[in-house]
């Protein structure tokens, strides 16, 4: 399986991500909409997280997808499925 | 919401190139790595029935809830990564059914393939009905419907057409490798969604100690007052939970369901077949946290008499004060209580209460803290929930279907691409059929009790037949259909017999007569299984010794006593199963000491 799922999944989250630190950055000083979440900004917490989380899946994933790549061309395998 | 979709579809297009062969498609070439297939094993179980119905069960019964993961699953995982897995795997069968045929006989694995096809359809029409329920109660579409001036009463069945569509797309595109792949994304998106809610609310009730000043004392302990089934709030005692949950519908659901074993079956070796129901064992045990923890969150808030809107408008500041409905007003914390269609009036159970609508904790949880932004998260949380589980039990009954019952039955030696096609034609089926239950599966009151109910006529017996088959070899095909037969039958006798304290006969079960009153559902479930375990056991054994037995180089792979142990000699020592199982065993003991 030549697809490693870390790469979609980073990406995923790390759009995610930078949506929700966006929205929460632009809404910062918005406190009737963080009312419900106790005065947090959870937009803006949450987003940095899942930024950080889907920048790691997308870095792990691309590393292996690279390390894959190179294997294969030493065993000489040029053909790609 | 839009961009979890659009990734979703986007997987199945991608895999679809893959999908050369059926083995391919039903079986994901066998070629995943084992945290893929692990994180897929408990997310294919991650359904409607763990993340809204716990909730509810957490609502409802309290901590003891967590039973389901600290005696239900993780026991029986481990009996599967360790003792079950180089049957399965090892046999190349592929299916289970089909490991049935090879150890029993053809009606044994016929009985089991039909059986097992209703029953998935089944469970993920129970998932579409619930989301199509809360996408209703959530108003998630209704903007757009005004918007469209389409009526309001068809949310209903245009979310269950959508979900049913996506999910149809990307199996359809992808097969068994992007539902897992799918699944693996949905678990980590649920994380995403949930765990924010549990620190939010954790920290407004006042961390744990807040939580446990809020609820009743007996919710906050796993263990308190199991020993009499009068002292705790599930009305069960410790023998029907440790032999009816932990032996009977634990061990058979996670030992011989294929919706689960099929993740571990697409691995790539032995050594990862193994490992992976112990790696799907680990989040496993930290997922009451995230799924349980809502459900009392939501009981312990107070209940709202009046909703108070504040809104400024040119420096003046008004308050609108609003009553609000019925429904909340009776409930309990921020569960409503549950409102006949007919009368617009809060339904009542036998004693006057009102009756609780359980499967709403959750997502009022969701409502009461996330603001706008990462609601949007969390919504697509709870819907990507559903649709794993939806999947999951679809791939499920295509591999089934293709291979147990078009292929054995109605069409043999056909092209390996004809099978495909059947197998993707069986797809459109399944979700067909699920779309009909969906409508079916509004009579009851708690999602998680349907489900129990429906595995405990199924699949309860079920277990028997595989440790009999497994480690007995005196077993027989014979002995093993007739237990079957004897299994289900005793437990829908028992059904039939019985019936929870507050409920009305029909549904709830003593539609024969009512001999024996339980104090819950549950505990009504839990016996049903061991009746029925035990009426599989004792016929399956008595019929096994009256007729011939197989010999025994028929049985060499297939029999715990005539296959070679796999040899995991070349791995370091903690890196072997073994060492793994004892590891999460511990951890597991210590949880439940932790919150007795």
């Amino acid at each position: 399986m030549n697809l490693d799922l870390r790469v979609p999944m980073g990406l995923m989250f790390t759009l995610t991500g930078m949506i929700l630190t966006a929205f929460g950055l632009a809404t910062r000083d918005n406190t009737a909409l963080y009312a419900r979440s106790l005065g947090i900004d959870a937009n803006l917490w949450w987003g940095i997280v899942l930024l950080a989380f889907g920048i790691i899946m997308l870095t792990l994933g691309r590393r292996s997808q690279m390390r894959m790549a190179r294997e294969e061309e030493k065993k000489g395998k040029t053909e790609i499925k | 919401m839009l961009l979890y979709f659009f990734f979703v579809l986007g997987i199945g297009f991608a895999l679809k190139r893959y999908m050369k062969t059926s083995k391919d498609f039903f079986q994901a070439g066998r070629a995943l790595p084992a945290w893929i297939c692990g994180l897929a094993f408990i997310s294919a179980n991650l359904g409607a029935q763990e993340v809204i119905g716990m909730g509810a069960s957490g609502a409802k019964y309290g901590l003891e809830t967590a039973h389901f993961y600290g005696i239900g699953a993780i026991p029986a995982m481990i009996f599967v990564g360790i003792f079950m897995m180089p049957f399965y795997y090892g046999s190349k069968a592929r299916s289970v059914p089909e490991f049935l045929r090879m150890r029993f006989d053809e009606k044994t694995r016929a009985l089991n393939a039909c059986s097992f096809a209703v029953m998935t359809v089944f469970s993920s029409g129970i998932s579409m009905y619930a989301m199509a329920r809360l996408i209703e109660a959530l108003h998630v579409f209704d903007g757009l419907f005004r918007a469209l001036g389409w009526p309001q009463g068809g949310i209903f069945t245009f979310s269950i057409c959508l979900s049913a569509l996506i999910v149809l797309l990307y199996i359809f595109l992808g097969g068994l490798t992007s539902a897992i792949y799918n699944e693996v994304l949905q678990f980590f998106l649920i994380v995403a969604g949930f765990l924010p809610l549990v620190l939010l609310g954790l920290k407004n009730i006042g961390g744990w100690s807040g939580l446990k000043a809020s609820v009743p004392v007996a919710y906050m302990h796993e263990w308190k007052g199991m020993m009499h089934a009068s002292t705790n709030p599930m009305g069960i005692d410790i023998i029907g939970v440790g032999m009816g949950l932990g032996f009977v519908l634990g061990s058979g659901y996670w030992c011989t369901d294929f919706l689960v074993i099929q993740t571990a079956m697409a691995s790539h070796n032995m050594e990862s077949a193994r490992r992976v129901p112990l790696i799907a064992a680990v989040p496993k045990m930290l997922f009451p946290f995230l799924v349980i923890v809502p459900g009392l969150l939501a009981l312990g808030l107070p209940t709202p008499h009046s909703t108070t809107v504040v809104r400024t408008e040119n420096g003046v500041i008004y308050h609108e004060i609003n009553v609000v409905p019925p429904e909340v007003e009776a409930g309990h914390g921020l569960i409503p209580a549950k409102v006949n269609p007919v009368t617009g009036k809060p339904m009542l159970d036998a004693s006057g209460r009102p009756l609780l609508d359980y499967d709403m904790a959750t997502p009022n949880l969701l409502l009461h803290y996330f603001p706008t932004g990462i609601l949007g998260l969390g919504l697509t949380a709870l819907l990507a929930s559903f649709m794993s589980g939806m999947a999951g039990n679809v791939t499920a009954f295509n591999t089934v279907f293709t291979y147990d019952l078009y292929q054995s039955y109605i069409h043999k030696g056909a092209s390996d691409r004809h099978y495909m096609a059947v197998g993707r034609w069986a797809t459109v089926g399944g979700i067909l059929l699920s779309i009909c239950t969906a409508y079916a599966a509004i009579n009851f009151n708690n999602i998680m009790d349907t489900l129990q109910l429906v595995f405990s006529f199924v699949n309860a017996p079920l277990f028997a037949t595989f440790l009999l088959g497994m480690f007995w070899k005196r077993a027989t095909g014979h002995g093993a259909f007739a237990g079957l037969i004897t299994g289900t039958a005793a437990a829908m006798l028992h059904h039939g017999l019985t019936l929870p304290i507050e409920a009305h006969p029909g549904i709830h079960g003593g539609w024969i007569t009512v001999l024996h009153h339980y104090p819950s559902d549950m505990a009504q479930n839990f016996y049903g299984a061991i009746y029925a375990f035990s009426a599989n056991f004792v016929v399956a054994v008595v019929v096994s010794l009256f007729t011939k037995p197989y010999p025994e180089s028929q049985l060499v792979g297939l029999v715990h006593s005539l296959t070679p142990k796999p040899s995991h000699e070349h791995l370091k020592w903690w890196k072997r199963p073994e060492a793994l199982a004892v590891a999460i065993l511990l951890v597991a003991v210590a949880l439940n000491i932790f919150f007795a």
